[in-house]
This record gives structure tokens, sequence and C-alpha cells, in this order.
């Protein structure tokens, strides 16, 4: 994307997106100290108010002292009068645990299965090979839809069952790296300096592929948090009272005529989090290239 | 939706593994024959579809509940569970229970729903036209907007029309499909006022007004999907272009429009019918969102139905048709490669 970024190092294309996901991790993870409103608090005065609605505050002394409630609802309220700024920060919970933590699985996981498959070859990578192309052919969203209806939806399982979809993408991409990184004379300097093949794989091949491992992990980290949307939007990823970014998308969809806003906020805000997870992965990814063919 | 992360995996992998699914990877014997190749893909296919069925059955299996209580309600007799579960065969072992549903289903029998006593086979069978309609509309909506836009961004390569191009696929990429279901709804249906948002009409009623109910749905797949393609096609045409014939066409003093058109990309389309076969069998189980949004009939739909009343037989015969589906179309796309291009069956894995 950005091929006349800086031949130096990461320019604006990394650190907006990089400074967004900060701003929202950090609005998720202070959420009860933010002076939002609560999210579950329905404002019975202000149903499905446009954003900017000034807030009355007289109900608020009424219903005994409740000080969360804002001035301003700046993003306006949901069909249930809840106000949707405080339903997005509490939102982004759910779709950043995903996001971060998900691929994780997949990255140790699929890492460790990749480099396995790719430094031994023979039947070990016949076998792995053959494992990925199980989990492959399975419809992973039938199975997540499954999982999360017949096991129960809470974070845990989502996470787990996330993660262990996007082991088989992770294998391929540390199983190819493994695979052109065996054929380097480096490697062979290092077998007859007298390394096993433990100390190979763990100090020349893995430190090798941590870089591109980690930008592929933000490409699904985006991946993910669309994929836990959908869920949520089908009503299956964490149970109703909790905010999620599909969840409320969803909510609003019967309401797209008269108060679009509703749906389209939150799709808006899930779109900007997800097109930075990609730019951010995309900029390291042309920069670490870039010194490659300086090389 | 592992689409598009296998799709980026393909893409990361240096060398040039990426475009064909890599075939079995034995050692390599050079002097393979194509009958012997073929088998083994065949066994593959057998073999991931047996590990599928045995997975998938584990699953409903293990999960806590007990059918015989969904099929006989809340308030039923010990004695009528007891019945239920003579009836159902719930009450052998869940290996016997297994071998006996998989001997049925090589016949073609995928057994009976707990719920509505249709046949899993045929019900799916009936939803499938639904679905597979839906696919091909949304992958001919996206190859008309691939092409030129693939085909413009080959030939003026790192241009600003390239870039733009590029850039805009790359932002669709970041929006899920119930959302751009969503923006195509809002704009389309409820601004415009062109289509309606839902309302399948089956073929019966007319082409014009079954191919309406289709327009939007398949647009919003088509609007994510047309990214793929025109990378698909813009990285192959920018290869083709660089062709020492195409070179000798311009030479000859042809008019660009045929060199590009004639010359350039109809070699360059290869693995776009490729990816476009590919998709459809990827996509056979992941149109529910888009089912669930407009209404339609289709088997992403009826499986969710399925998963919710917990008809487990449905969501099993369900699976393992889709996975079958995939890994069928995945299987004929290799070996018809290897027919047309021997140089896949003689070298092993990963080679192109």
């Amino acid at each position: 994307m950005s091929a006349d970024a800086t031949a130096r190092g990461l320019g604006p294309g990394f650190w907006l997106p990089a400074a967004w996901i900060v701003i929202v991790l950090a609005a998720a993870t202070t959420a009860g100290g933010l002076p939002i409103a609560n999210p579950d608090r329905i404002h019975w005065e202000a149903m499905a108010a446009p954003p900017g609605t000034a807030a009355n505050n007289v109900d608020s002394t009424e219903s005994g002292g409740d000080h969360s409630s804002p001035g301003t609802f700046w993003l306006g309220t949901d069909a249930m009068g809840r106000d949707i700024l405080s339903r997005l920060v509490y939102g982004a919970r759910v779709s950043l645990a995903v996001g971060l933590v998900a691929p994780l699985i997949g990255i140790f996981a699929g890492g460790f299965l990749g480099c396995i498959a790719g430094y031994y070859r023979g039947h070990i990578e016949s076998i792995v090979v053959a494992l990925m192309d199980i989990v492959l052919a399975f419809p992973g969203l039938i199975l997540l839809l499954a999982i999360s209806f017949y096991v129960g939806a809470n974070l845990t399982t989502l996470i787990l069952s996330l993660g262990l979809l996007t082991i088989p993408a992770f294998c391929r991409v540390a199983r190819g790296h493994t695979l052109v990184l065996a054929e380097q004379a480096f490697i062979d300097a290092a077998r007859l300096a007298g390394a096993g093949d433990m100390a190979i794989l763990f100090r020349e091949i893995i430190p090798n592929i941590i870089i591109p491992m980690a930008v592929y992990g933000l490409m699904v980290a985006a991946f993910l948090i669309m994929a836990e949307g959908a869920l949520s939007f089908l009503g299956l990823s964490v149970p109703a009272p909790t905010p999620s970014w599909g969840a409320m998308i969803a909510e609003g969809k019967e309401f797209l005529e008269a108060t679009p806003h509703i749906s389209l906020i939150p799709a808006g805000l899930m779109f900007v989090t997800v097109v930075s997870f990609n730019l951010a992965g995309d900029s390291i990814r042309s920069v670490v290239e870039r010194r490659e063919s300086q090389l | 939706m592992a689409r598009i992360l296998v799709k980026t995996a393909e893409r990361q992998i240096p060398g040039p593994a990426r475009g064909i699914r890599s075939p079995w990877p034995g050692r390599r014997n050079r002097m393979a024959l194509q009958l012997g190749w073929t088998a083994r893909k065949l066994g593959r296919l057998g073999i991931v579809l047996v590990a599928v069925s045995v997975l998938t059955f584990g699953m409903l299996n293990g999960l806590p509940g007990d059918v015989a209580y969904v099929v006989g309600g809340v308030e039923t007799t010990p004695e009528n569970i007891a019945r239920i579960r003579q009836d159902l065969g719930l009450d052998h072992s869940p290996v016997i229970r297994y071998l006996m549903w998989a001997g049925d289903a090589l016949s073609g029998d995928l057994g009976h729903s707990y719920l509505t006593g249709e046949p899993v086979m045929a019900s799916i069978l009936a939803r499938l036209p639904v679905t597979l309609e839906l696919l091909v509309i949304s992958q001919i909506l996206a190859l008309c907007m691939a092409i030129p836009t693939g085909v413009v961004c080959a030939c003026r390569c790192n241009s600003a029309a390239d870039r733009l191009i590029n850039g805009i696929g790359f932002a669709t990429l970041s929006i899920p499909s119930f959302i751009m279901a969503l923006l195509a709804i809002y704009l389309f249906s409820i601004r415009l006022h062109w289509l309606p948002a839902t309302g399948y009409m089956p073929l019966s009623a007319g082409l014009w007004k079954n191919l309406r109910a289709f327009v939007l749905p398949g647009f919003s797949i088509a609007l994510i999907e047309w990214v793929v393609l025109m990378r698909v096609l813009r990285s192959d045409m920018i290869t083709t272009l660089q062709q020492d014939y195409i070179l000798m066409a311009r030479a000859k003093g042809l008019p660009p429009w045929k060199v590009i058109l004639h010359h350039a990309f109809r070699p360059s389309s290869f693995t776009l019918l490729t990816i476009i076969g590919l998709q459809i069998g990827r996509h056979l189980g992941e149109t529910v969102i888009v089912e669930t949004l407009f209404a339609l009939p289709g088997i992403g739909r009826m499986l969710l139905k399925a998963i919710y009343n917990r008809d487990y037989l449905m969501v099993q015969g369900g699976i393992l048709l889709i996975t079958f589906g995939y890994v069928t179309i995945n299987a004929t796309i290799d070996i018809a490669y290897a027919i047309i291009d021997p140089r896949i069956r003689w070298r092993g894995a990963n080679v192109r």
C-alpha cells in the first residue's frame, strides 16, 4: 500500500493506526474510570436519541444519585435509550480481547507445527499438512456457531474456538518461511558448528520468523474482530447484556430507516479499528520487505 | 470466512507456493503416473471426509443435554424418553452409532431430522440451489467489478489509478460481510428504494422476480469478493504483460486494446477462474449471514435454524455435505490443473 513511505522507518501509515488501536485499548481497559454513562442504564427520556443530544439530568437525581449520567449523549442513544458511546467503549473490551488474545493461540500452536513441518519435512510434514487440511475443510463459521450455541457463549470459549481456527493459517506462514530459511547458508553454518536440531530451530529459525508471524498476527486480529462481530451480529457471541459491537449493529438494524446512527456508528467504529490493524500490519510488512530486498 | 486468512497466508509465503493448493506432500516421485497421483488425491479426500465426520460426530455427541429430551419435550415421562431413545438408536454406544450413521451416509442417507422427520439429505438438497444461485450471482457481479479494475491496475501498474483502486480494495477487505450487507440495504433499499431488502421469490414466480431478490444479497457479497479476484488478475496480468509474445504483439503494431484483451487477458484469466471455483466451494457454509439478513432460504440459514433447534443429525449432515462439496471442488481443480499442466504432477509439494 504505502510504497512511497519513508525508506528508513515506519511512516504515518503505521503510527496513525497504531495510535488509534492504543486509544481504543486504553479506553476499553479504563472504561470503569471514564466519565461516561453506565452502558446498561436505560434513559427513558432519550430513546434512540441522535448524536449530540443533551441529557436531561433531572431524571438521574430522581433515580437515586446516579452520578454516571452524562451531560450529553455524544453519539446518541440506542433504541433502548442506552448511551452509545459508553456501550462502544465497553464493547471494545470483547472485540479487542478476541482480536489480541486469540491470534496468540494460532501463533504459538500454528507456528510450532509449521516450523517442525518445514524443518523436518518428510512424514512429519505430511502429517501436519494433512491435519491442517482437515481443520481447513471444516466449514468454520458453522463450527463457530455450533460451538458458541452449544458450549455456551462466553469470552473464553469464543477466544479458544476462534484461536483454534487460525492455527492452519499461521502454520502455513511458519512452514513457508521455514522452508525458505532451512536452505540458507547460515543454517548449514550452524549445523557445521555443531548445533543440534533444537538449537537450530530455536536460535536460527524461530527468531527469523517472529516478525513475519507477528505481522500476519495483526491481519488475523483484524479478521477475528470481524468474525467476532459476525458472531455477535447473529447473537452467538458474549451473552446479551454485555455490549459488543456486532450486537449493537444487529440491534440497530430494525431501525435503519428512522435512526440509522444506532447501527452505523458501531459499524463505522468496527471498520476503523479493523482497517487500523490491517494498515499497521501492512506497513510493517512493507518495511520488512524493503529491508530484506536491500540486503 | 477462513478464506481471507488463507488468502493472505498464501500471499505471505515467499517463493512460488501461491496459486495452487499443494498436493499431497510425499516424497518427490518424478516418475509418478497420473493414475497414482489421482488415486492419492482421492485417498486424501476420503481421509479428510472421514476425519471431519468423526470430529463432527464426536463434538455433537460430547455436548451436554440429551436429544431425547429435546424430542420428547420438557414434561415427558421416563418411559417415553426410553422409547424415544430406542427409536432414535440412542441406546447404542457412540462408536456403533457413528458406524451406523457413516454406513448410511455412504449410501447417500444422512438420516432423518430428529424434530421434523424430514430426510436430511433431501432438505439440504432442496436448499442448495438457493445458496448456489446466490454464490454464482455474487461471483458474476464480483467479476464485473474485478475485470475492469484488474486490467486497469495491471496495465497502469503503480499509477495513481492503480493505487486508488488498491487502496479502495484494501479498505473494502476491512468491512465485514454483515456490515456490507447492512450498508447495501440502507443505501439501495431504504434510501433509494430501488430494490426490496427481503422477500425471496422462487424461480417458478418468474425469472425476473427471482433475480431481483438475489441482486442485493449477491451485491453485498460481491462488493467484498471483487478485491480478491482483482488482486489475482492484477498480479497474473502483470506477469503476462512481461512475456515476449506481448512485446511481439505490440511490435506487430496491434492496437493496445487488442493486445491487452486478446493476448494478455486470456492467458491471465486461468487462475481467476480457479479462484472463483474455490470461492464457491469455500463459501457454501458461509453465506449464513447474508441469507439471514435477506431472508433467503438457503443452506446456511437452514443450518443456523438446525443449530438453534438442536437438530443434531441435520447439523452433522450439513457439515458433512458442505465439507464434501468443498473438498470435491478443490480436488477437481487440482486434478484439472494436473491434466492441463503436467509440470504439477512431476514436482512434489509446493512447486508451481
